[in-house]
This record gives C-alpha cells, sequence and structure tokens, in this order.
C-alpha cells in the first residue's frame, strides 16, 4: 500500500515541478517586482498608482471591451451550438469550427490585416457595391470582430456539451406541459445549459482582459486595455514595477471572474 | 355512441425515413373516461402511438381526430393531453413545487391558483409537505407521484402513461399499479398506459391492444384477450400456454396428438388445419391411465403459488402444467380438460376475421 503511494508521488513530480517553476515561481516575481518603483527603490508607489484615474479608466476599458467580446460572442455561439445539435453530422460541423484555432494566432490576425486592410478585399467589394472605401482595420469595429472571431470556438465547445447533455424528454415534457418552444427554451434549455454558458464565457472573458496582440495590430493601439500596458511598461517604456503590479491586478481580476462564473455542482 | 369516442386513429402509418414502418395501417376508437392499456414487446410501435397522441411524432399517412377535430399537425402544447415519461422528465432545476406548477405558470395562472392546484395535485399523490424538496434527492416512487401530480394538475382528458413502472422494484411496482388504476377511476379520464408487462396489462385495463411489429393484434378485454386468443403471437405472449398443431374435424370436434376431442369452437371448414391453446392452468393432473393424455414429468420448478411441470407425452410434444399439486419427476401422469378448456386458432387469421367468424357463430346460435 505504501509502495503505491510512493510511485504515485513520483509520478507527481514533474507535475510539481511545473507548478512551482512556471506558476508559482512567475507570481512570486510578479509581485515582488511591483513592489518596486521606476528607480529601483523599494515602495508601494506602484499600486498608489494603479488608483489614478489613467489606470483606472484603462481597467475600466478593458472590462468593457472583454464584455463586449464575451457578450458577442455569446450571441453567435449559443444558436450555433443549438443548430450544431440537431444537425446529421455533428461531429464533423463541430470538427470545422475548432478547426481554425488550430491555426497560429499570429497568422490568422495577419491574415485580417490583408482582408480588412484599405486595400483589401472587404474594401473592393464595398467599393463595388457602392458602399465605397472606408477605414476597417484600427477601429473598435475590427478589433470586437477578429477577438471574436477567435474566441467563438472556446465558446461553442462547452455550450455545445451542455446541449448535448441535455435529456431531450425534458423538452419534450415543456412541450407536454403547454409550453411553446420560446418559453421552452427560457424556462428549460436555457437554465439546464447556463453552466456551459458559464464555463464559456470563462474561458472568453478571461483572455480577453489581457489581449495585446489584436490590440496592436487590428486596433492599431487606439484600443488600451490592461495587457497593452502590460506590454508597454516592460518592454517600451522598462518601468517593470508599473507594469508587474498591473499584471498583479489582472490576475486578482482573472481570480475574481473564475469565482463569479463557478458552474457549482451540477444538477442532473 | 360517437360522442364517447375521444380519440380516433383513421388509418395511421409511420415511417421513418426508408425503414420498414413503425406503425401499418392502424385505425382504432378510444372512448372517454376509460383505462386502455397498449401492450406488445418492444419495437413494436407502442411507444410511437402516444408520441403520435401527444404530439411529438407525426403520422406519415391517415388522420388522429381528438374530439372529432383532427389534431395531426397541432403542436403537443395545443394539445389537451399529458403525458408521464418513462424517466419521468422531472426538471431537476425546479423543485417539487415549480415541477408540478410549471403547466400552469405557462399558462400565465394567477399564484395563489397556482399555489391552491399545486397544493391539490400533491395531495392527490401523497405528496403533501414535500413541495419545496429537490427532485434529485427523491426515490423513484417519489419521482414518479411527482410527474403524476405535474400532469395532472393540468387536467387533461387524456393522460398518456409511457411504461412509468418499469423503474421500479416489483414490490412498488404493483403498490403503484394499485394507485394508477384509483386515480383512473377518480379523475375518470381516459389512461393510455404502454406496457411490455402482459401481468401488468391485464391487472390494470378496461382494454388491452396488443401490438406487434407495428400491428394491432388484438383489443379487447383482459379475458377476452386471455380466453381467446386471435393467433399463436397473442396466445404466446399473454401468459403461457401449450400451443399444438391439429385438425378441425368438424364443428365441436377437433383433432390433436392422435385423438379427438368435443370442444366449444365453431366455424372451420372440415379437416382444416388449426392451432390447440390450453392454458397450463387448465391442466388438471390425474393419476396414470385416468385424463385424456398420458405424459411423462420431465421437470418441476416451485414457483410460490404453484408448481410449474414441463411434461412431454409420447410424439415428443412439451406440455406445461400448473398445479399446487406435486409430482415425481420421471413419473407417467394422466391430463384431463374439459371442452371449454381447449381454444382453436385458425392459422392466419386476422382480429377482424375473428371477430366476424365469432358474430356468424352468435347469429347461428340466436337463431336455432
Amino acid at each position: 500500500m505504501r509502495g503505491r503511494t510512493r510511485t504515485r508521488n513520483i509520478y507527481l513530480i514533474p507535475y510539481m515541478l511545473w507548478i512551482v517553476l512556471f506558476v508559482i515561481a512567475p507570481i512570486v516575481l510578479i509581485i515582488y517586482y511591483s513592489m518596486f518603483n521606476i528607480d529601483g527603490a523599494w515602495s508601494l508607489e506602484n499600486y498608489k498608482r494603479f488608483f489614478t484615474p489613467v489606470y483606472l479608466s484603462m481597467t475600466l476599458r478593458s472590462f468593457w471591451y472583454a464584455g463586449l467580446i464575451t457578450g458577442f460572442s455569446l450571441l453567435i455561439a449559443y444558436p450555433t451550438a443549438y443548430l450544431l445539435t440537431k444537425t446529421e453530422h455533428k461531429q464533423l460541423w463541430l470538427l470545422l469550427i475548432i478547426l481554425p484555432s488550430w491555426i497560429n494566432l499570429l497568422l490568422k490576425i495577419y491574415a485580417f490585416i490583408g482582408i480588412l486592410g484599405f486595400y483589401g478585399p472587404v474594401n473592393s467589394f464595398l467599393d463595388i457595391i457602392g458602399v465605397g472605401t472606408r477605414q476597417i482595420l484600427f477601429t473598435d469595429f475590427s478589433f470586437i470582430f477578429v477577438a471574436v472571431y477567435i474566441f467563438i470556438p472556446y465558446m461553442i465547445l462547452p455550450i455545445f456539451n451542455a446541449l448535448e447533455e441535455l435529456n431531450p424528454s425534458l423538452v419534450a415534457a415543456a412541450r407536454d406541459l403547454g409550453a411553446s418552444s420560446w418559453a421552452t427554451f427560457r424556462r428549460v434549455v436555457f437554465p439546464l445549459t447556463f453552466n456551459g454558458v458559464k464555463a464559456g464565457c470563462r474561458a472568453v472573458f478571461i483572455p480577453a482582459l489581457s489581449l495585446f496582440m489584436i490590440t496592436r495590430l487590428i486596433a492599431g493601439n487606439r484600443v488600451i486595455t490592461l495587457g497593452t500596458a502590460i506590454e508597454q511598461h516592460f518592454l517600451v517604456t522598462q518601468d517593470w514595477g508599473m507594469g508587474s503590479t498591473i499584471a498583479v491586478f489582472l490576475i486578482i481580476a482573472m481570480g475574481l471572474t473564475m469565482i463569479l462564473t463557478e458552474t457549482g455542482k451540477k444538477v442532473n | 355512441m360517437p360522442e364517447e369516442t375521444i380519440i380516433r386513429f383513421e388509418n395511421i402509418t409511420k415511417q421513418y425515413d426508408n425503414d420498414p414502418p413503425v406503425l401499418t395501417d392502424v385505425s382504432f376508437e378510444l372512448e372517454r373516461g376509460k383505462f386502455y392499456t397498449l401492450l406488445g414487446p418492444s419495437g413494436c410501435g407502442k411507444t410511437t402511438i402516444i408520441r403520435l397522441i401527444a404530439g411529438f411524432v407525426q403520422p406519415t399517412t391517415g388522420a388522429i381526430y381528438f374530439d372529432e377535430q383532427e389534431i395531426s399537425n397541432i403542436p403537443p402544447d395545443k394539445r389537451r393531453v399529458n403525458t408521464i415519461f418513462q424517466d419521468y422528465a422531472l426538471f431537476p432545476h425546479l423543485n417539487v413545487f415549480e415541477n408540478v406548477a410549471f403547466g400552469l405558470r405557462v399558462k400565465r395562472m394567477k399564484p395563489d391558483m397556482i399555489k391552491a392546484k399545486v397544493r391539490e395535485a400533491l395531495r392527490f399523490v401523497n405528496l403533501e409537505g414535500l413541495e419545496n424538496r429537490g427532485i434529485t434527492g427523491m426515490s423513484g416512487g417519489q419521482q414518479q407521484r411527482v410527474a403524476v401530480a405535474r400532469a395532472i394538475v393540468n387536467e387533461p382528458e387524456v393522460l398518456l402513461l409511457d411504461e412509468p413502472l418499469s423503474a421500479l422494484d416489483l414490490k412498488l411496482r404493483s403498490e403503484m399499479q394499485y394507485e394508477l388504476r384509483e386515480l383512473q377511476k377518480n379523475l375518470g379520464i381516459t389512461f393510455v398506459f404502454v406496457t411490455h408487462d402482459q401481468e401488468e396489462a391485464l391487472a390494470l385495463s378496461d382494454e388491452v391492444f396488443v401490438l406487434n411489429s407495428g400491428v394491432i393484434q388484438q383489443r379487447g378485454t383482459p379475458n377476452d384477450i386471455y380466453d381467446e386468443p386471435v393467433n399463436k403471437f397473442v396466445a404466446d405472449f399473454i401468459g403461457e400456454s401449450n400451443i399444438i398443431p391439429g385438425i378441425m374435424i368438424n364443428d365441436y370436434l377437433v383433432e390433436f396428438v392422435g385423438n379427438q376431442f368435443e370442444c366449444v369452437d365453431q366455424g372451420f371448414y372440415p379437416n382444416e388445419p388449426a392451432e390447440i391453446v390450453i392454458r397450463p392452468e387448465d391442466l388438471e393432473i390425474t393419476g396414470k391411465d385416468q385424463g385424456k393424455l398420458q405424459v411423462r414429468v420431465d421437470s418441476q420448478l416451485f414457483r410460490g403459488v404453484h408448481y410449474e411441470i414441463c411434461c412431454y407425452d409420447k410424439d415428443g410434444n412439451e406440455w406445461l402444467v400448473h398445479s399446487t399439486r406435486k409430482v415425481t419427476v420421471g413419473d407417467e401422469i394422466g391430463l384431463d380438460f374439459g371442452p371449454e378448456d381447449i381454444h382453436v386458432m385458425r392459422l392466419g387469421e386476422t382480429e377482424d376475421e375473428f371477430d366476424r367468424r365469432l358474430e356468424s357463430y352468435e347469429e347461428v346460435r340466436h337463431a336455432g
């Protein structure tokens, strides 16, 4: 018995090493660096600075954009997932939806620069139908659009799984008891797949909080989020202390989101 | 009487894609306030019939009438029927009260009315005081009662029950059988009950429909179906039977296992081949060289209420006997039976032909 637990502990070693080196140590380092001001002196100045309007509005903006991205993803993903469960070749359709998420993020973003650019196919099309070419890249629209495109598979998957797990006789029972298809959706289908919705929102909202590649390349840094700010502090202003402080708040925000979207104990 | 008919199936066929049809040209009428049972092996189409009545599927051809109005294409939420599902299909995110109140809430009934009606429905199924309980922690029997309350609170004119007792253990099942029968009498509405358990069907129903491979084989009271099965399938499916080939020599005279016996059947051609049914409990054990048949006891099982004795005659035909008397395995015994214990079935006869033959000799009897 003891021998078996010992071998199990041996298996745990790589995992523990990984956790310590790549999760715990970085967090400790971030907290440590956040305690130094730009001159390398120990202080809590950075934390004070975070609560100035510049950083607070940046935080608010990050939440706002992450919220928009999550909201639009959900609006598109729920009906898509619902239709997917009704199609004949579910697994094939699901694969086609997941497929783009296997392609490198940067590649996809560069592709969008080409597509949405001033001389890209979208503008050519707008020109032909008489709307005229316009600035599409470097706008809020293009930022949200590309971000939603990138995140949508992560929203569809958990919702699809929740819909698949839903017992079809519950839907039949609701109809049988006099509920229209809309009432059935509102009173039975949505509440029973809400855990999937929460899991999807978590999978989209948390990474959306710290986006910086899309903000730079698609939104042309016109949208400054916490992710952008961290990158700028580390690479441009060399203010590692402030960058770390923002990262600390980002970690706290992620933790809070995790708690808020806690799926709780499973019903059914 | 037409005003008593509540549901009518007119030449219903149901077929999915290119598979063989689940139901083939099924027609019947259900009367108000009766307890009907659809009985058959799995895949016989019995569940499809109640799904058609509930509105979850539409007939491929034919029409369904409810109160003489065609409802074939009306969605389930607009039909005055409710269903009790095999897995109960209780909503796991709602408590007992909200489950029962579901149908009333979607009808936008006033909250105090809902409260009163739900209370009453729960009292009806002996679940008072459990309003705030969650569904998942409840026993099978309790869930069953919630499902019943949730259906009857809507005051349906027809209640459809899709094998609702199959998930319960034996003791609870027979308890619930009594309760369901009682419930149907108290409510006075039509029940359509689906089961593959023939004992359940015989015990509960006013009328039983025996189905096999998408066709109604026979319909009638439990007694009719048990005593006068129309064909081998029904005789075999309902209870246990000894089915032996024979020849109908003349009216009231049948030959099997090399002897001629007096019987009560008629309407056959002279010397027509037929199948003979004798129920195991109708065979009486007598001493050797007495009785009408001589058999040797092959095996014996104690079944509680009776012994199940398996015997063979000299031609190798198997005879199943139910008796409270114990015999010795290997012994030669005699079996006795009366003319009314023999039921003769015409080969390949449909239910309609059977009914017509029965009617024709009823007339003869009245004329004579």
